[in-house]
């Protein structure tokens, strides 16, 4: 059984079809790119995977869970159990520091665990910059901080939407080698991206427009390093 | 356990560290608070104080003999029933018909100091009579003898005896020590001391009546008043004009400072409400965030409850101790005197305090639970 499975789910806004009978899998330990133009539905696919939204129409089976069917309240839970996110705007608790930040995501799951969090941090490289809030660091280093609090509660899937999308390359490497190291252990990882270089990296890349899967290719050489053209 | 430190620890947080926005909604709920805890300071002390004001008004009690004869003893005896503290003043009077200058007066002795206390509207031009040989006399009386302050006043008193044969003219001297102004009957007499009165006339210690200012409230008065006539020398009566119209005055401004602790605490709850509101609305993104990364709706109620309260609590603390200066600047202002320190005022007002502003948050953190994490993050 697949991790994700999506049967041919819509998303219609009055008459605008964001998602047009996309029906896909994701199986568990898979890294997978998703690209498209602007407005071809990227993030409502995510949204509605990462339990935030619900689809018109179709199944989506987490786990073998119909996600399509659950309540809010359910979708919540499912959420701060199975899922990690990271936005393209790195969007932390301005107040809190790097650090509560990442135990933010403890509190809500189980317990928060300041020693554990910490190591969270000391694995995106930022455990200098624990006591730091949000406005004192970098956009990498806060998004960094978005990839520790991702990953603290061990998720099934990590899902990022457009993660390097305000990051310069080196920084994008940084994220990127973050990701490698997940998915060595075992995490499943789907990224939405803008940016070929960064879709290359992924076991599949799919590619959405207006709404509709229209194209799938498989990295035959996946290596899981971001490779820079120039 | 360890949830509830984190817990404490992000409300503390917000808080602190977005100081700038946290000092407007602290500001309200203090201002609030301050003026919460000052109206009732004020509503309970204005008995108090309006007693005090109120004994300028003069003697609110009167004993009279119950028998043939009140004694002084008996007056004394009866107004140690009534508590030191609440008593303003006794001022015993005996009454005798006496000439000066071959014309008919009438001289009262009494206790100046009781006099003083019992009627300190009483205006003397000059000075009070203090002891032996001095006297005060009444405006019409100096008038029509023409009498100034310092003259000395030969005083006769006929004694009345079966014996007429024996009959000799008692006769003092006194210096007049001040004119008195009252506008009432009281301008017809001359003033001297008790003793100077037995002395002049006979020894006696009997008095006609006795005035007492007595700070209290209406009912408390006439407690005192059963108790005094349940012990049968004393007929105790109350100045009904004065208790009467003390007790309308005193509930009217007691009424009037309640009305104006409601309205002020309804403009604290939409003051509190508008800011919590504010303050959910320009974190709509946080919220969406929060939910996104897990927090149920109970949770998300939970901390900006926590955050209200916590608020309502540093409010109230600060709100306890302006609203004591308030109050007693109030009552120094108005009334002249400073206020007792309520110290169960202060978890009250704390109490209330968080109550408001837990309450009055409820509607905006209930719209904080509606905020949907996927629109709110999808981008500015
Ligand atoms: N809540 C909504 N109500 C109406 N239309 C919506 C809503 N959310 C998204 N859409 C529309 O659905 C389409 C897909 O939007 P989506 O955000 O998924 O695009 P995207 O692929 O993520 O684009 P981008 O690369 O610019 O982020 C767009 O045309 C968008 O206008
Ligand atoms: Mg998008």
């Amino acid at each position: 059984m697949s991790l994700l499975e999506l049967k041919n789910v819509y998303k219609i806004y009055g008459d605008l079809h964001a998602l047009d009978d996309v029906s896909l899998k994701v199986e568990k330990g898979e890294w997978v790119s998703i690209m498209g133009p602007s407005g071809s539905g990227k993030s409502t696919m995510m949204n509605i995977i990462g339990c935030m939204d619900k689809p018109s129409k179709g199944e989506v089976l987490l786990d073998g869970v119909d996600i399509s069917k659950e309540s809010k309240k359910n979708l919540t839970t499912i959420r701060r159990d199975k899922i990690g996110l990271i936005f393209q705007q790195f969007h932390l608790v301005n107040y809190l520091t790097a650090l509560e930040n990442v135990m933010l995501a403890q509190y809500y799951h189980s317990m928060p665990d300041e020693k554990e969090a910490l190591e969270a941090l000391e694995r995106v490289g930022l455990a200098d910059r624990a006591k730091h809030l949000p406005s004192q660091l970098s956009g990498g280093e806060q998004q960094r901080v978005c990839v520790a609090r991702a990953l603290i509660n061990y998720p099934e899937i990590i899902l990022a939407d457009e993660p390097t999308g305000n990051l310069d390359e080196a920084n994008e490497e940084i994220v990127v080698d973050l990701f490698h190291k997940l998915h060595t252990e075992g995490t499943t990882l789907i990224v939405v991206t803008h940016d070929p270089e960064v879709a290359e990296v992924a076991q599949r890349t799919l590619v959405l427009r207006s709404g509709k899967l229209s194209k799938e290719v498989v990295n035959e050489n996946f290596t899981g390093k971001i490779h820079f053209d120039s | 356990m360890k949830k509830r430190k984190m817990f404490l620890r992000m409300i503390f947080a917000s808080l602190l560290r977005r100081r700038s926005r946290m000092i407007v909604a602290l500001l309200s709920v203090a201002i609030g608070a301050t003026i919460l805890s000052g109206l009732v300071s004020i509503y309970y002390d204005v008995p108090r104080q309006m007693g005090a004001q109120f004994r300028n008004y003069g003697a609110n009690m009167i004993f009279t003999a119950s028998g043939d004869e009140l004694e002084l003893a008996a007056v004394n005896n009866a107004a140690a029933l009534i508590p030191d503290e609440e008593k303003v003043g006794v001022a015993p009077y005996r009454y005798e018909n006496v000439r000066v200058r071959d014309i008919p007066v009438v001289a009262a002795g009494t206790d100046p100091e009781g006099a003083k206390a019992t009627s300190p509207y009483w205006s003397v031009d000059g000075n009070w009579f203090t002891g032996a040989g001095e006297m005060m006399v009444g405006a019409n009386v100096a008038e029509s003898f023409r009498i100034k302050t310092g003259d000395m006043l030969e005083v006769t008193y006929t004694p009345m005896t079966d014996d007429s044969a024996a009959d000799a003219d008692n006769v003092s001297y006194f210096t007049v020590t001040g004119i008195l102004q009252t506008g009432g009957s009281e301008e017809n007499y001359i003033y001297m001391t008790l003793d100077d009165m037995s002395a002049l006339t006979y020894e006696s210690d009997r008095v006609d009546l006795a005035e007492l200012s007595i700070s209290a409230g209406a009912e408390e008065l006439s407690g005192y008043a059963d108790k005094i006539n349940a012990a049968d020398d004393v007929h105790a009566s109350l100045v009904k004009r004065v208790t009467a119209s003390e007790a309308t005055v005193l509930t009217k401004l007691q009424a009037l400072v309640l009305l104006v602790t409601i309205v002020v605490l309804a403009l604290t709850m939409i003051c509190v409400a508008t800011t919590m509101t504010a303050v959910v609305a320009e974190r709509r993104k946080e919220i969406g965030l929060r939910k996104a990364i897990g927090a149920s709706d109970r949770s998300i109620i939970r901390e900006f409850m926590g955050e209200g309260m916590l608020l309502g609590l540093f409010g109230g603390i600060v709100g306890s101790v302006l609203g004591f200066v308030f109050a007693e600047q109030v009552s120094v202002n108005v009334f002249g005197s400073s206020l007792i320190f309520r110290p169960l005022l202060v978890p009250i007002t704390v109490i209330a305090s968080i109550a408001v502003t837990g309450i009055s948050s409820l509607m905006p953190i209930k719209s904080a639970t509606e905020v949907d994490p996927a629109l709110v993050l999808k981008g500015e």
